[in-house]
């Protein structure tokens, strides 16, 4: 009896504890991932999105990216459209953030207007694609609720895997699976689960090159839908750091110059 | 009379074709550019546009006809200069042959821009075009750029404007000044176009010139100097509160209606144009919450034929991701004109309804649909945009446009036989 009511109050001691444990544990691989890959300050990139649906028909997607790193809150990124040629020189502007709808603002270069749209849905399809605007925003340690789940070999390294929970209550997905290589804390796959909680998508990235000796960066991004077997392949290409951007070049004002 | 218009349009037409090859041999002469210099920043684009109007009711007037078909073609050349990526020129020529209507059938310079940007600063010089609004079902506070009137009624087409325009980029929003040294006439469909007033407006004839006429045209002006008056403009616009995004500006300049007086010619009695001089504020507003944008504009204008007001205020929700990313928006515009029911207040006291549906597919399928309400007079337009990629240089575009209009003493019943359909496929480079 005395010993039975040892091990429960044991276990009531330590359970709530481990339990904690797992979270403080994938916070602090989060937090730790976040100090390690933040300090680029700005970022130029090309991007290519290769679509294909369940037929294998293929359709492609060519952008300029650039990014200007925000400390405090999400990343303000402009992407203009290099192909198709009919959308050619329309751009997007976004001032992420991690817990309320993002500020953006479209450019159509056909009436040279800039109009500001509803960003409430993070989780729709991006220009047709398989990735939300959700999954390619950046991020930060406060948009999700973590949870270490195990470490487990992942293609000849070994990976933190945890859990993780969006706290932007639009958001599309009711949890999130990453496995984060051990050494570099680099994100090399995530599983998307749906807001029925049901697996939807797969990310996969590959090609991570060191910039600068301090960034690393994929060159190869692509996401697969278990539900409609689609999938978009995302290649990364000619990473600028250092470029000069400014908070001012990230303003609906400058759309129009999108280069 | 009809030859005197058969030999014009002959004029015309081989004007097209000339400007269509001088087009043709720039395009190539850019391209050997290219070849030559291989220039890493310069970049040219552009597009060919076939198009069908079909018009299945019985024209009002025996010059128009039921068929139209039209070819137009722009392109967009673009590139750094002096090895500076902040010093840009852009050249942007548009031309359309339309089968019919001579007046249609035109060329225009659309851009042909120098811009510089330096810090907080940006210059434009050259001919450009700007856009100002929030609202879809009519553009109100859009005033720097003349509307190519034959291209669309929906006044989304717009001729290059001649401009200075200089740009201070601050934390607390953005000023913008314009100089615009050189005024654009409105065009307007020919006698056989369709979509046109049962008088003819005369653009071209060179009759009612006098001695004390500056321009070319028959157009009369408030401006001694006519279209050779300098209009200005300065716009303050930002986002406050990160939900509002908002633009105000003072206009001063040629309205860019223009009053509409007829006056006989050799031809027949024609309208002929008349472009006063006001003084015009507006005040573009949006919020954008969650799924609702809240959209007002509003103008306050003092100059001839009289001062008045306008606004067109409503919103757009859209309800998102319908199943397969498919989002459709429903929208709803109020307008108002304090002039009523006169000559130039098409939107006196109208109701707009819309519903936009957005695929979000890989082929960026669009569709824009709405009607327009007259409480005045119970006239009624129904319009349908719709738009799809097809590969990667192709994309089909459908357009309809229906006019319910009863009351002989509304400013548009002379087009109530024109409703139409529009089928277009365009090739991007």
């Amino acid at each position: 009896m005395k010993k039975t009511l040892i091990f429960l109050a044991l276990l009531l001691w330590l359970n709530p504890l481990q339990a904690e444990t797992a979270q403080e544990r994938g916070l602090q691989i989060a937090t730790a991932a976040d100090q390690r890959h933040s300090g680029f300050a700005d970022v130029t990139a090309d991007l290519k999105m290769v679509l294909r649906d369940s037929k294998g028909n293929q359709a492609e997607r060519e952008l300029g990216s650039q990014r200007l790193e925000v400390q405090g809150d999400g990343d303000k990124v402009m992407l203009t459209f290099k192909a198709p040629a009919d959308i050619r020189n329309t751009a997007l502007l976004s001032h992420t953030h991690s817990l309320r709808a993002d500020d953006q603002w479209l450019f159509l270069p056909s009436l040279k207007r800039v109009k500001r749209i509803s960003s409430k849905n993070k989780s729709g399809p991006f220009v047709g694609s398989e990735f939300a605007f959700e999954d390619l925003s950046s991020q930060e340690v406060d948009k999700y609720r973590y949870k270490f789940l195990r470490n487990e070999p992942c293609g000849g390294m070994v990976c933190h895997v945890i859990e993780r929970y969006p706290e932007y209550e639009h958001s599309g997905y009711t949890r999130q699976v990453v496995w984060v290589e051990r050494e570099q804390l680099l994100v090399l796959r995530t599983d998307y689960y749906d807001r029925k909680n049901s697996l939807l998508k797969t990310l996969s990235v590959k090609g991570y090159q060191q910039y600068l000796g301090k960034h690393w960066r994929p060159a190869e991004m692509h996401m697969h839908n278990h539900q409609t077997k689609k999938s978009t392949t995302l290649y990364w290409s000619n990473y600028e750091f250092g470029t000069g951007l400014v908070d001012r070049d990230f303003v609906k004002d400058k759309l129009s110059r999108g280069r | 009379m009809i030859a005197q218009y058969w030999s014009k349009s002959a004029i015309i037409r081989g004007m097209c074709r000339l400007i269509l090859k001088l087009l043709s041999s720039l395009v190539f002469i850019i391209a050997l550019c290219f070849g030559g210099f291989s220039h890493a920043n310069a970049e040219l684009s552009g597009d060919l546009i076939l198009e069908a109007r079909y018009f299945p009711e019985t024209a009002l007037f025996a010059s128009q006809e039921e068929l139209y078909t039209s070819v137009s073609a722009e392109l967009e050349f673009v590139t750094s200069l002096l090895g500076n990526k902040d010093l840009t020129l852009s050249f942007t020529p548009f031309v359309r042959y339309d089968e019919h209507d001579d007046e249609r059938s035109h060329a225009d310079v659309r851009e042909l821009l120098i811009s510089y940007a330096s810090g907080d600063w940006e210059w434009r010089v050259g001919v450009g075009k700007v856009f100002w609004g929030v609202t879809e079902s009519q553009h109100l506070v859009d005033i720097i750029n003349q509307t190519d009137f034959v291209e669309d009624i929906d006044t989304e087409d717009k001729l290059g404007q001649p401009m200075v325009n200089i740009t201070w980029l601050q934390d607390w929003g953005t000023l913008n000044f314009f100089v615009l040294p050189y005024f654009r006439e409105r065009t307007f469909p020919g006698v056989n176009g369709r979509l046109r007033t049962p008088l003819v407006v005369d653009t071209d004839n060179p009759q009612f010139r006098t001695a004390t006429t500056v321009g070319f045209g028959p157009a009369q002006f408030e401006s001694d100097i006519e279209s050779g008056h300098v209009d200005g403009a300065i716009r303050l616009s930002g986002t406050v509160a990160n939900f509002w995004d908002y633009g105000l500006y003072y206009f001063n300049g040629t309205a860019r209606e223009p009053e509409l007086i007829p006056q006989s010619s050799v031809n027949g009695p024609v309208l002929i144009p008349r472009y006063n001089q006001i003084q015009q504020v507006g005040l573009d507003v949006q919020a954008t919450l969650d799924s609702w944008l809240l959209k007002l504009e509003a103008i306050a204008r003092s100059g001839d034929p009289e001062d008045y007001q306008a606004l067109v205020a409503g919103f757009e929700y859209t309800f998102f991701d319908l199943g397969q990313g498919f989002d459709v928006g429903v929208l709803l515009e109020y307008h108002h004109d304090t002039r009523g029911q006169t000559n130039n207040a098409i939107f006196q006291n109208d109701l707009f309804a819309g519903i936009r549906l957005g695929l979000n597919d890989e082929q960026s399928t669009e569709l824009l649909a709405g009607g327009y309400l007259d409480f005045d007079n119970d006239s009624a337009f129904f319009r349908l945009e719709a738009s799809r990629r097809i590969g990667a240089h192709f994309k089909a575009s459908i357009q309809a446009q229906l006019f319910d209009i009863s009351d002989v003493a509304d400013p548009q019943f002379f087009i109530q036989q024109d409703d139409y359909v529009e089928f277009s496929l365009g090739y991007f480079f």
